[in-house]
C-alpha cells in the first residue's frame, strides 16, 4: 500500500531519525519535531507509536524540539501536529514492526504473514514464541528511508486508538514541576530586559550608574535600544531593571489609533490589493435577486499566556545552549547563529514545555533575549523571565480585522453569489521567514535589524487573514477581494486560528441575516445551501444536541440560541456550536453545545479537551478582549486592562465527537474559534432583535446596537 | 534572616524584607510549583496557603510570612501518595498546559480545608482569584467536586 508521504519525512526520511531500540532497557526512543505546548500532542503521537509498534505506552519516551535529536519537523502549529507528526511516526514506526517482523522470521524459520507482535514479544500463528523486538532490533539496519508502505495495524476496539488515554504531562505539573520556568542550572544569573515603553521607541538616554553599583549586579548591557541588567538573583535583577527603566529616556515613534474603532483605522491604512475569483466568474450576472451586504470587524487580540515568556541560554566551550518554549526550534536555532555570527552547528536549542501557547508569542522573542545575553556573558548560565507588562505588550498581536461581505438571494431563496472581502495585518511574521530574524531584540539593536517585509501563508495552504473566507455553502458565484494591510501599527504574528476566527464569525453571521431575511429556520438555512455529507453530519448533530426548535423561540425575550459552523481552513476538521445565551445585567452565555468531526479520534478524552478549551477560549475573544492603545501606548498591560473569562463565567459545555475513522485524524485545537464567536453573535441577535457585528461583543456595545 | 515554615518545616532565610514571597519560594527554597504570572497580584498562578488561607505569594513580601505557616503544591502529596486534590485533577484530566494548576490547586484546598462539601458556586466563588488561558474551567470544577468526595469517603 502506498501512501503520500507527510512533509515531515520528506525533510527527515531515515527511520532512525524517528526512533530508536534500546535493547538492553527494553525502551524505545521515539523523536518528534513537534513539541507539547499543551495541547497532548505528545500523548497523541506516543499513542499511535505504541499502536503501531504493539508495545505499551510505559515502553516508550519521547524526545522532542530539540536541534540535535529531533527530526527538523518546522513549526508545532496550524493544527498539524497529529495529522503531519503523527502520521509521520505512525509511517515510521509501522515500517519499524514490519522490519523487526522479517528478523524475527529469520530466527523463527517462519514466513513473515504467520508471525504478529503483542506487547514486544512475537507470536507464530498466534501462539507465543520465545522472541522479543529486543532480541532482534541489534540486527535490524533502521537507518533507511521510510518509504510509507508497510501496512498499518488495524485499529481495533480494544486498541489504543480512540482512547482517552491520560497525557503524560500532567503529573508532573500536578506535581509543580515540568516548565522552563522551573528550570534552575548551576550558577544560574537573573535578567531583565527593559523594553521600549511603546513600538519603536529609541533610547536617547539612560543613567545606570546606580544599577550597576547595586550589590548583586553583575553586568547592565546596552545594544542600542536593547537594555538588559544581569544580577545573581532573581528580585536583584527585577530591581535593578525598575531603576533603569525610571532612567530611561525614550524617543517615541509609534502611531498607534487610540481609541478608534477598527472598522475606521484599519481600512484607512495603505494595502495590498488582490483579488481570487474562486468560482463563477464566468457566470452570467444574478438578476432578480435581494442583495444583501454588511461589515464585521474583530480588534488587535493578545495572547495572553498565564506564564509570561522565559527563556534560558549558556555560552560555554564555543558551544551556545539554548532553552525556549518555542514552537521552532530550528528556525530559533538559525536565526540565533545567524544575528550571533556563530556556525549553526555551534547553536544547540532544546524546547522545554512552556504555559499555553495558542501562537507565536513572545517564546522566541526571550529565547534570543538570553542568547544575546548568554553570548555577552561566557560562561553564565542566563535566565530571563518577561514580566506581565512585555508579554501583553511586547510579544506579537493577533491581527485586527475588517471584513465585508455581500451576497445576493436567488427568488428560490437560495445564495446565488457571495464576495467577501477582507483588511487585515499579516498572521504569521516567525523567526527567519522572509529572510529576516523577525526577534524582538534583534530590532532594537543599533542598526536594528529590518522585520521581514511582511508576507501572509499562501491562500493555497489555508492562507492568514483569508483563512476560512471561502465557507463550504454551495454558492455558485464566488469572490474574496484581500486588502492586505502591511504596516500594522503593532507587530501582528500568528494567533490560533489566524484569520478563521474573523472569517467564520462574519461569514455565519451573515449566514444568518439571509436567513432571516429568507424566513427560513438557520439551521435549515444552512442544509439547503450545504451539501458536503460531513457538514451536513455535525450541523445536524448539533442541532440535535441542543434539541433546536428555532420557530419556539421567540425573538427579543432575552434569552436564544444561536448556532455557528465551519470546517477548519476548508479542508481541516468540521466544528458545529449553538451557544444559548442569557441577556440579564451583561451577555451570559449559559450553555454551548459543540458536534466535532475530526476524522479518525486518537485521544478522545484528549480532542474534548481541546475543543472545550477552544470554545471557551474564543468565548473569552468573542466576548471581551481587544488591545486598547492610546496615540503611542499600548494600554492593555495587565489583567485588569486585558480582561479574560473567569470561572464565573463559564458555561456548560457538551461536545460531541463524529468519529471518523476511515478518514485522517486532523488536529482540532482551532476549528471551535469562529464557529463559536458565530453563534454567540447569533443568539444575542435574537436574543435581542440588534446584531453587533463588531466583536468584542460587549453589553456596550449591544446597548448601542439597541439604541440606533 | 527571617524564619517561617514551608509544608511543616522551619526555614530561615537571608533576604532582604521586602523581597516578593515568590522569589524566595522558587529561588531560594526551590519550591518552584507556585508559578509567577503577573506579579500583581492578578492571576493567582503564585498561590500558596499561608496559615491555611489562599494567598497570591506575587504579593506579599517575605516578611510577612516570617513565623507562619507556608503550604506550597509541594507539601500536598505525601511520598509518593497523591492528595486526592491531584488525584482528581489526574482523574479529570483537568489541565491544558497545567502553568495555572497549582495555584488552582492551593486555592481549592484552602476551600476543601473549610468547606468539605462546597456547592458549584461556592468552587467557582474560591477560584474567582485564578485565570486560566486554555479553557480548563469545567474540569477543575468537576475535579474539585470530586476531591471534595475523596475527602468525604464518599467515593476512593
Amino acid at each position: 500500500m502506498s501512501r503520500p508521504l507527510p512533509k515531515s519525512l520528506n525533510v527527515n526520511p531515515f527511520l532512525d531519525s524517528w526512533l530508536r531500540f534500546d535493547c538492553a532497557k527494553r525502551r524505545v526512543h521515539l523523536f518528534s519535531g513537534k513539541v507539547e505546548i499543551g495541547q497532548g500532542a505528545m500523548t497523541a503521537i506516543a499513542q499511535i507509536a505504541a499502536h503501531e509498534l504493539a508495545l505499551s505506552m510505559r515502553e516508550l519516551d519521547i524526545v522532542s524540539g530539540c536541534t540535535e535529536r529531533a527530526p527538523n519537523e518546522g513549526l508545532t502549529s496550524g493544527s498539524y501536529s497529529v495529522e503531519v507528526g503523527g502520521t509521520s511516526m505512525r509511517m515510521a514506526c509501522a515500517q519499524a514492526r514490519t522490519l523487526l517482523i522479517a528478523a524475527a522470521s529469520r530466527q523463527l524459520a517462519t514466513a513473515p504473514e504467520h508471525i504478529t507482535v503483542a506487547d514486544g514479544m512475537f507470536l507464530v500463528r498466534a501462539k507465543p514464541s520465545n522472541l522479543s523486538y529486543w532480541d532482534v532490533a541489534g540486527e535490524v539496519d533502521f537507518h533507511q528511508p521510510v518509504t510509507g508502505e508497510a501496512p498499518f495495524r488495524a485499529i481495533n476496539a480494544d486498541g489504543l486508538i480512540g482512547k482517552p488515554v491520560p497525557r503524560l504531562d500532567l503529573p508532573a505539573k500536578l506535581a509543580g514541576s515540568g516548565f522552563i520556568h522551573d528550570l534552575a542550572l548551576k550558577d544560574m544569573v537573573h535578567a531583565r530586559v527593559i523594553r521600549p515603553c511603546s513600538p519603536k521607541a529609541r533610547i536617547l538616554s539612560v543613567n545606570d550608574v546606580a544599577a550597576r553599583a547595586r550589590p548583586g549586579v553583575i553586568a547592565v548591557i546596552r545594544a542600542g535600544s536593547f537594555l538588559a541588567v544581569v544580577a545573581k538573583t532573581e528580585e536583584g535583577a527585577l530591581s535593578a531593571a525598575k531603576e533603569l527603566s525610571v532612567l530611561t529616556v525614550w524617543k517615541e515613534n509609534a502611531r498607534l489609533p487610540g481609541g478608534s474603532p477598527v472598522t475606521e483605522w484599519l481600512p484607512a491604512l495603505p494595502t495590498q490589493d488582490e483579488i481570487f475569483e474562486i468560482r463563477g466568474a464566468d457566470l452570467p450576472p444574478v438578476t432578480g435577486g435581494r442583495k444583501f451586504s454588511a461589515t464585521f470587524s474583530r480588534p488587535v487580540l493578545a495572547h495572553a499566556s498565564i506564564g509570561p515568556s522565559c527563556g534560558l541560554a549558556l555560552l560555554e566551550n564555543g558551544g551556545l545552549t539554548v532553552w525556549t518554549h518555542s514552537q521552532g526550534v530550528y528556525s530559533l536555532r538559525d536565526q540565533i547563529a545567524r544575528v550571533l555570527g556563530m556556525s549553526q552547528a555551534a547553536v544547540t536549542v532544546h524546547h522545554m514545555q512552556g504555559a499555553g501557547c495558542y501562537g507565536h508569542n513572545g517564546a522566541d522573542d526571550a529565547a534570543f533575549d538570553a542568547a544575546f545575553l548568554a553570548h555577552a556573558l561566557p560562561g553564565r548560565p542566563i535566565r530571563v523571565q518577561w514580566s506581565r507588562e512585555d508579554e501583553l505588550s511586547a510579544s506579537p498581536f493577533g491581527s485586527a480585522m475588517v471584513i465585508k461581505t455581500s451576497a445576493t438571494l436567488d427568488r428560490a431563496g437560495k445564495i446565488a453569489e457571495w464576495e467577501q472581502e477582507v483588511w487585515s495585518g499579516a498572521h504569521s511574521q516567525r523567526p527567519g521567514s522572509a529572510g529576516q530574524p523577525n526577534l524582538l531584540a534583534t530590532t532594537e539593536f543599533e542598526p536594528p535589524w529590518p522585520m521581514s517585509e511582511p508576507a501572509d501563508p499562501p491562500f493555497e495552504t489555508g492562507g492568514g487573514g483569508l483563512r476560512n473566507a471561502i465557507s463550504l455553502y454551495d454558492i455558485p458565484r464566488y469572490r474574496l477581494k484581500h486588502h492586505f494591510v502591511k504596516d500594522m501599527p503593532v507587530r501582528v504574528s500568528a494567533l490560533r486560528s489566524l484569520g478563521a476566527f474573523a472569517n467564520v464569525f462574519a461569514t455565519e453571521s451573515f449566514i444568518d441575516e439571509l436567513a432571516e431575511a429568507a424566513g427560513v429556520d438557520p439551521v435549515a438555512f444552512r442544509l439547503d445551501n450545504l451539501s458536503d455529507p460531513r457538514a451536513r453530519a455535525v450541523v445536524g448533530a448539533v442541532a440535535d444536541m441542543a434539541g433546536w426548535r428555532y420557530r419556539d423561540e421567540a425573538v427579543g425575550e432575552g434569552r436564544a440560541r444561536g448556532i455557528g459552523f465551519a470546517r477548519y481552513k476548508g479542508r481541516a476538521a468540521y466544528g458545529a456550536v449553538i451557544a444559548e445565551v442569557v441577556m440579564e445585567e451583561g451577555i451570559s452565555v449559559s450553555k454551548i453545545w459543540c458536534a466535532v468531526d475530526s476524522g479518525l479520534v486518537i485521544n478522545s478524552d484528549g480532542l474534548t479537551n481541546q475543543v472545550e478549551g477552544g470554545i471557551i477560549q474564543s468565548l473569552s475573544w468573542t466576548l471581551k478582549e481587544g488591545v486598547r492603545f492610546d496615540g503611542a501606548r499600548i494600554l492593555s498591560t495587565n489583567w485588569e486592562e486585558y480582561p479574560i473569562l473567569g470561572f464565573a463565567e463559564i458555561p456548560d459545555i457538551e461536545v460531541r465527537l463524529m468519529n471518523n475513522p476511515d478518514e485522517p485524524p486532523l488536529g482540532s485545537g482551532e476549528l471551535a474559534a469562529g464557529p463559536t464567536a458565530a453563534a454567540v453573535g447569533n443568539a444575542v441577535a435574537r436574543a435581542l432583535g440588534v446584531r453587533v457585528r463588531d466583536l468584542p461583543i460587549t453589553r456596550d456595545r449591544v446597548m448601542n446596537a439597541a439604541s440606533l | 534572616m527571617i524564619s517561617f515554615f514551608v509544608n511543616g518545616q522551619k526555614v530561615s532565610v537571608d533576604v532582604a524584607n521586602n523581597v516578593r514571597l515568590l522569589y524566595v519560594l522558587r529561588n531560594h527554597l526551590e519550591k518552584k510549583a507556585a508559578k509567577f504570572g503577573c506579579g500583581l497580584g492578578q492571576c493567582g498562578a503564585c498561590t500558596v496557603l499561608i496559615d491555611g488561607n489562599p494567598t497570591q505569594s506575587c504579593d506579599v513580601s517575605v516578611e510577612f510570612a516570617a513565623g507562619r505557616s507556608v503550604t506550597t503544591l509541594e507539601g500536598l502529596s505525601e511520598g509518593e501518595v497523591l492528595h486526592p486534590l491531584q488525584q482528581a485533577f489526574l482523574e479529570e484530566q483537568a489541565a491544558q498546559c497545567g502553568y495555572c494548576t497549582a495555584g488552582i490547586l492551593m486555592s481549592a484546598k484552602g476551600l476543601l480545608d473549610c468547606n468539605p462539601n462546597p456547592t458549584r458556586a461556592e468552587i467557582v466563588d474560591a477560584l474567582a482569584r485564578n485565570l486560566c488561558r486554555c479553557g480548563a474551567h469545567l474540569r477543575v470544577i468537576r475535579a474539585v467536586e470530586r476531591a471534595a468526595k475523596i475527602l468525604r469517603g464518599e467515593t476512593h
